[in-house]
This record gives C-alpha cells, sequence and structure tokens, in this order.
C-alpha cells in the first residue's frame, strides 16, 4: 500500500471524526478530549504491521486497505435477531452496531444488585476507565474515538447473582465498510459472584470492523465467569481487547468462542493484581476457508500465591491460519505463582496452520510454570481402534472432534451458551449433532 | 466354515510380512497361533481387522462365505469379527461408555435392530463389566486413558464380551500381563467360548494356552503357517522352542 493511500485512509478517518463531533452521540464533555487524543494517536501511528512484534503473523492490511464509515444505526426487528439471545438471562442487552437498542435489551427487571448504565449516564469512576485505561493500541485508540455508546455493568458488593448478563453486539450489514465499536464494562463488588456473556453476531453479510474493548474489574474475593461466542460473518473483522485486572482473591473464568470472521484478533489480558487470585482462560477457535484467527493472551502475576489456568484449543480446516501468543509474566513479588498454559490445535486439513508461541517472562525464583503445545491432525490409531469396533470413518471423526472440544466447551457453566456453541462448532465443521 | 483363508500375502511398510498364509477356522473353535518375533502372528490379525497399515496383496479371505477383504474395517465390526488390540488406543476424551454404546449400536444398527436405550445398555455393560472383574469407574473414564496394561487388556475382553462378536481375534491379549491379570482375562475369554462363535488366539507364548485351551494350534514362522495340530503342540513348542520347525515342511496346512 502507498503512503498516499494510507494518507488518505487516514484522512478519511479524520473526517469522519469530524462529522461525528458535531453530533450528539460525540458525548459528554469529559470524554471529548480523550476522544481528540486517541485519534491523533491513530492518526500519528495508523494500523500495526507486520513489522510490529505483537503483529509478526498478522497482517491487517486488509483491515487498512478498507475504507470504514461509521455504522448506521438500525432497527432490525426482535425475530430477527432472536437467534442470537439467550433464554434464562438476567439482563440482555443489545448493542445495534455499537448502540444500545432499548427496544431490543430486556433490562425491566435486573437482578437484584446489578446495575447498568450508559454512556450518557456512566459513574464517575466509570469515566476514569473510559477515557485513561492502559495504553491502546491503535483498534484501540479508534474504538476509544468512534465508540458511539458503552455499557457499564457493576454488581454490589456481597451480591451473588445467578443469571447471567448477557451482552450481543450485532452487526447490521449495510452496502458500506462499517465500523463499529463497543465498549463494556464489568465491575464485580468485593465478595460477590456474576457471570457475563458477550456474544457478536452479523445480520447479513457486509464488511464490518467490529472492534470492541471490553474492562473488567473483579474486586477483592469476588468471582466473575465470563464467556465471549464471537459468530460473526465470512466478510467481518474483529479485533477485540479484553483487559481483566483482579484484587486479591479474586477469581476470573473467561472462555473465548471464535466461530466466525475474516481476520479475527482477541488480545485478553488478566492482570492478578492481589494475593491469592486466581485466573483461567481458555479459548476455543473454529475456523475454515481463508480466514485468520489470532490470540494474544497475557497474563500477568504481579502479587504472590496465585494460580493461572490456560487452555486455548483450535480446530481449523481449508486455508485458516491461526496464531496463539500466551504470555505470562511473573513479576519479582509474585512467589509462589503457579502457572499453566496448553495450547493444541487440530489441523484438518493439509492447508490449514498454526504459529503457537509461548512467551515466559518470569522475575520471580520460586514459581512453578508449565507450558505445553501440541499440534496435529485426528490420531489414525484412535480412528482406526474406533473402526474397528465397528463405528464408522464419520462418526469416528465426530467423536474424535467432539471430544477436543469438549475440555474447552466443558468448562463453560452457562448450559444455553455451551450448547449454543456446540451447535454451531457442529454446523460449521458438518457434524453431527451430538446426542 | 466361518474364517477361510487362502494363500494371503500381506505387505507392512514395503516388506511382505504373510507370505501365503492358509488357514481355516469353523465355527465354535479356539485357534491358536504361535510363532516366533517377526512371523506375521499379529500381521495376520491386524490385516484380518482392516488395519490400513497392512496391504494385502495376493490372496483371499472368506467370513461366513463374504469376502472379508472387500470391507471397511467398521463393516466387518458390524459383521461380527472383533479384534482385541495387541496396543489399545488411548482416546482422551471420549467416555469408555458412550464409545461403547457407539460402538454396539452401529453393529445393532447394521443389522436392522433398535438401538438400545440407556437403561437396557446400562444393564448389560454392568453384568459384563462383572465377568471381567472391572471396576464401574473403568466405565466413565476417557476410552484406555491412564489404565494400567493389565486394565487396557482386560478392556478389551470386556468390549468383546459387550459385542458379542462371531468372530474374535486376540492379538497377544498375554503380553504384559502378570498371572492374576491373566487369569482374569482367560476366564472372561473362557465364558465367552461358544457354538455360535469362534476364536483366533495369537500368543508367543504357551502360558496363556494353561488357560484358553485350544482345539487346534497352529505354528507360523516366517509368514506362513509350519505345522498344524492338537492343544498338545503347544506343550511341545513350549518345551523344544520354535528352532526344530524352521527347517519343516510347509505341507501343515489346516
Amino acid at each position: 500500500m502507498s503512503m498516499p493511500a494510507v494518507a488518505e485512509r487516514q484522512s478519511a478517518y479524520a473526517a469522519a471524526f469530524d462529522a461525528f463531533r458535531r453530533e450528539p452521540a460525540f458525548g459528554p464533555e469529559w470524554l471529548r478530549l480523550a476522544r481528540e487524543e486517541a485519534l491523533q494517536r491513530f492518526l500519528g501511528r495508523g494500523f500495526p504491521t507486520t513489522r510490529d512484534e505483537e503483529w509478526r503473523f498478522t497482517n491487517v492490511a486488509p483491515i487498512a486497505e478498507t475504507s470504514f464509515g461509521r455504522a448506521a444505526s438500525a432497527a432490525p426487528d426482535r425475530r430477527a435477531i432472536e437467534p442470537f439471545l439467550f433464554s434464562g438471562m438476567g439482563a440482555q442487552v443489545v448493542l445495534v452496531n455499537g448502540r444500545v437498542s432499548t427496544a431490543l435489551s430486556s433490562l425491566d427487571a435486573l437482578p437484584k444488585g446489578v446495575r447498568i448504565e450508559q454512556l450518557a449516564d456512566v459513574a464517575p469512576d466509570v469515566r476514569l476507565l473510559l477515557t485513561m485505561d492502559g495504553q491502546p493500541d491503535a483498534f484501540g485508540d479508534l474504538n476509544r474515538a468512534f465508540l458511539e455508546d458503552a455499557v457499564a455493568i457493576s454488581v454490589a458488593p456481597g451480591v451473588v447473582v445467578d443469571a447471567p448478563v448477557h451482552v450481543a453486539a450485532i452487526a447490521v450489514a449495510d452496502d458500506r465498510a462499517q465500523m463499529i465499536f463497543p465498549r463494556v464494562i464489568v465491575r464485580v463488588g468485593e465478595g460477590a459472584q456474576a457471570t457475563l456473556v458477550e456474544s457478536y453476531g452479523s445480520l447479513g453479510d457486509s464488511e464490518t470492523l467490529t472492534s470492541p474493548v471490553v474492562s473488567v474489574v473483579v474486586g477483592p474475593n469476588a468471582v466473575l465467569h465470563h464467556v465471549k461466542l464471537q459468530r460473526e460473518s465470512a466478510k467481518a473483522f474483529h479485533v477485540a481487547r479484553l483487559d481483566a485486572r483482579l484484587s486479591r482473591a479474586g477469581t476470573f473464568h473467561t472462555t473465548a468462542i471464535t466461530l466466525g470472521g475474516r481476520i479475527v484478533r482477541n488480545d485478553i489480558t488478566a492482570s492478578l493484581e492481589g494475593e491469592g487470585g486466581e485466573c483461567t482462560l481458555n479459548g476455543l477457535y473454529v475456523a475454515d476457508g481463508e480466514t485468520l484467527t489470532d490470540t494474544h493472551t497475557t497474563i500477568d502475576h504481579a502479587k504472590a500465591h496465585c494460580p493461572s489456568h490456560e487452555v486455548y484449543k483450535g480446530i481449523l480446516g481449508g486455508r485458516a491460519k491461526a496464531i496463539f501468543n500466551g504470555k505470562i509474566i511473573v513479576r519479582q513479588d509474585a512467589q509462589k505463582t503457579n502457572a499453566k498454559q496448553t495450547n493444541k490445535a487440530l489441523l484438518l486439513s493439509d492447508d490449514a496452520q498454526i504459529n503457537t508461541k509461548p512467551q515466559l517472562e518470569i522475575f520471580a525464583d520460586d514459581v512453578k510454570c508449565t507450558h505445553g503445545a501440541a499440534i496435529g491432525q485426528l490420531d489414525e490409531d484412535a480412528m482406526f481402534y474406533m473402526r474397528a469396533r465397528g463405528i464408522s470413518e464419520a462418526d469416528a471423526r465426530n467423536l474424535m472432534i467432539h471430544a477436543f472440544a469438549a475440555e474447552v466447551l466443558d468448562g463453560v457453566k452457562v448450559d444455553v451458551v455451551r450448547d449454543r456453541a456446540l451447535r454451531l462448532m457442529e454446523e460449521k465443521l458438518k457434524l453431527v449433532p451430538s446426542a | 466354515m466361518l474364517l477361510e483363508i487362502k494363500d494371503l500375502r500381506v505387505k507392512a511398510e514395503g516388506k511382505e510380512i504373510l507370505k501365503g498364509l492358509s488357514l481355516s477356522v469353523g465355527m465354535g473353535q479356539v485357534h491358536a497361533i504361535m510363532g516366533p518375533n517377526g512371523s506375521g502372528k499379529s500381521t495376520l490379525a491386524r490385516a484380518l481387522s482392516g488395519h490400513p497399515g497392512y496391504e494385502v496383496t495376493s490372496g483371499d479371505v472368506r467370513y461366513d462365505g463374504q469376502d472379508l477383504l472387500a470391507m471397511a474395517p467398521e463393516e466387518r465390526a458390524c459383521a461380527g469379527v472383533f479384534m482385541a488390540f495387541q496396543y489399545p488406543v488411548e482416546i482422551p476424551g471420549v467416555n469408555n461408555s458412550y464409545f461403547l454404546k457407539a460402538a454396539l449400536n452401529a453393529k445393532r444398527k447394521s443389522k436392522g435392530q433398535p438401538e438400545l436405550d440407556a437403561v437396557e445398555f446400562m444393564q448389560l455393560i454392568k453384568q459384563r463389566a462383572k465377568l471381567l472383574e472391572m471396576d464401574q469407574a473403568m466405565l466413565s473414564r476417557s476410552v484406555n486413558e491412564g489404565f494400567s496394561g493389565g486394565e487396557k487388556k482386560r478392556n478389551e475382553i470386556f468390549q468383546m464380551a459387550v459385542l458379542e462378536p462371531r468372530l474374535a481375534i486376540l492379538d497377544e491379549t498375554d503380553s504384559g500381563l502378570d498371572i492374576d491379570a491373566m487369569k482374569i482375562v482367560a476366564n472372561g475369554v473362557n465364558a465367552l467360548r461358544a457354538k455360535d462363535r469362534a476364536m483366533v488366539v495369537v500368543t508367543h507364548y504357551q502360558r496363556l494356552l494353561n488357560y484358553i485351551v485350544p482345539d487346534v494350534v497352529h505354528v507360523l514362522t516366517d509368514g506362513r503357517i509350519v505345522r498344524t495340530g492338537g492343544k498338545e503342540l503347544a506343550l511341545e513348542l513350549e518345551e523344544k522352542g520354535y528352532g526344530w520347525l524352521e527347517s519343516a515342511p510347509a505341507g501343515a496346512r489346516a
């Protein structure tokens, strides 16, 4: 891509931002400066390239070369979005093209102790998260500059919430390429327990860039169980960031299920900022065709006595390419850390490929860190063993793939989400449904 | 004859292992196939089960009148051929009883029988598990995963007890078993001897045949059956070793 083309595209983002600035959605005064700064940073450095270490294997040129405009408001009818919703949720927040749809959301009967706010009415401490958090990359900057709304979920201290809260982000197809920036903040108060389901789907298939940023704050002794189900169209780009911070003895369990999109990148960071915190970062990605699925995780052990667990599994067919980069940082104070990381990939075709890399940075001396990667085709000995017992080749393959995925899917405690993920996986891989 | 093998030649990894083997097994009989290491015993067992690593270059195998070699491994299994593996495979994540139910129902389906429901199936496997003195907990574990050598072999015979084959081929089921485990396996096999079932017991050692007494013993060396006799042949082999047979005429085809 030539420099003038880059400059032109970036000025298109600048022009879109100028237009956005004049709209009410540009938002409250406190956010404006942060938006301006984020845009300037983005214009200054542009999209990452494969020369950036964190993007070495993920070429986002197809994103950089597309002229995305702000997604239009859309009002799909309830029936159309029904396949993206779940039963048994305590609350469902539906974001359509990045904007909360009051008509489609179910927020009237919030579980006791749960508060859900939108951008216009967030509490002052949430504002800080929206304007100050971390060091965003290009996509994080675009999110901050262009976010149309935000969803802030707070769980009061000591409250145990049984029914999950679901945030569903739906991209409605358009004849233009659209960019969508969901922004979600979840705070679980001291001693509280909650479950968050985060999902992404497409209505129709047109080029979209969905680039969500999710901030999770787990209070002392609090528990958050989180599932992300990403199932956008084959034309979708999805570049997501999730940052979780855990206080003393906090627990964060997340499962990222990735089932669709042309380029899908997940950056997931869990920071163990208090002693005795525990995090589990699991994921299952299923891809085929000419797609790219990239997962970068970071587990930052800042304090002592924190276990972390990580199991990522990929099922790749066609010419699908995947990247897994699992960074584990153990800081000097983080003695008695116990970190375990596993990445396994099942390659169903000769042209599928994966790059997997554990990245351990250990500065403490009394720690236990293990990592392992296994990449392979379906085990031929196991296939023959099953066939020799009368099970057909198709059924044997089916059983093996189910068994491979089960280790991750079984960790999802929300039955309706796990079952949906399983069905979607079966559809995608043309498997026989499990009993 | 339930099984008739004529002039079977089989290659593995490009090398000819079976060099014109002929053998007939009648219904209700137990045949033992003995032979030194590398003689082709396991190759025979695997070729009969349809293992893709073994290439049949010529010969004919009739199972109950059907062309066995033309059948896929799963078709052979559904038709009643069962091989107890020398090295049972571990399948992480696939539950033992789920696996067995899939196998049993595949077989029933191929015969046009209705699938067993969960209750009927559990009754069946509990009863058969008792026969092999199997710990019930093994049923809910992944297939062979983390099983000891003895548990794996016992699991093979347990599967045989559930699937009720017409022709069972036991590929060195005794290897790696201590005497107690071997007795349990042998008791299981003996309990499954029946008029409407034949067994081919492949073994290197005579020891197993003290417990599973065969009707016919064949000696396999260098890819051919070189001697066929009664159960006393096994004892003779135990005493004299295989050496004295190497030069014997290959005229003892059953």
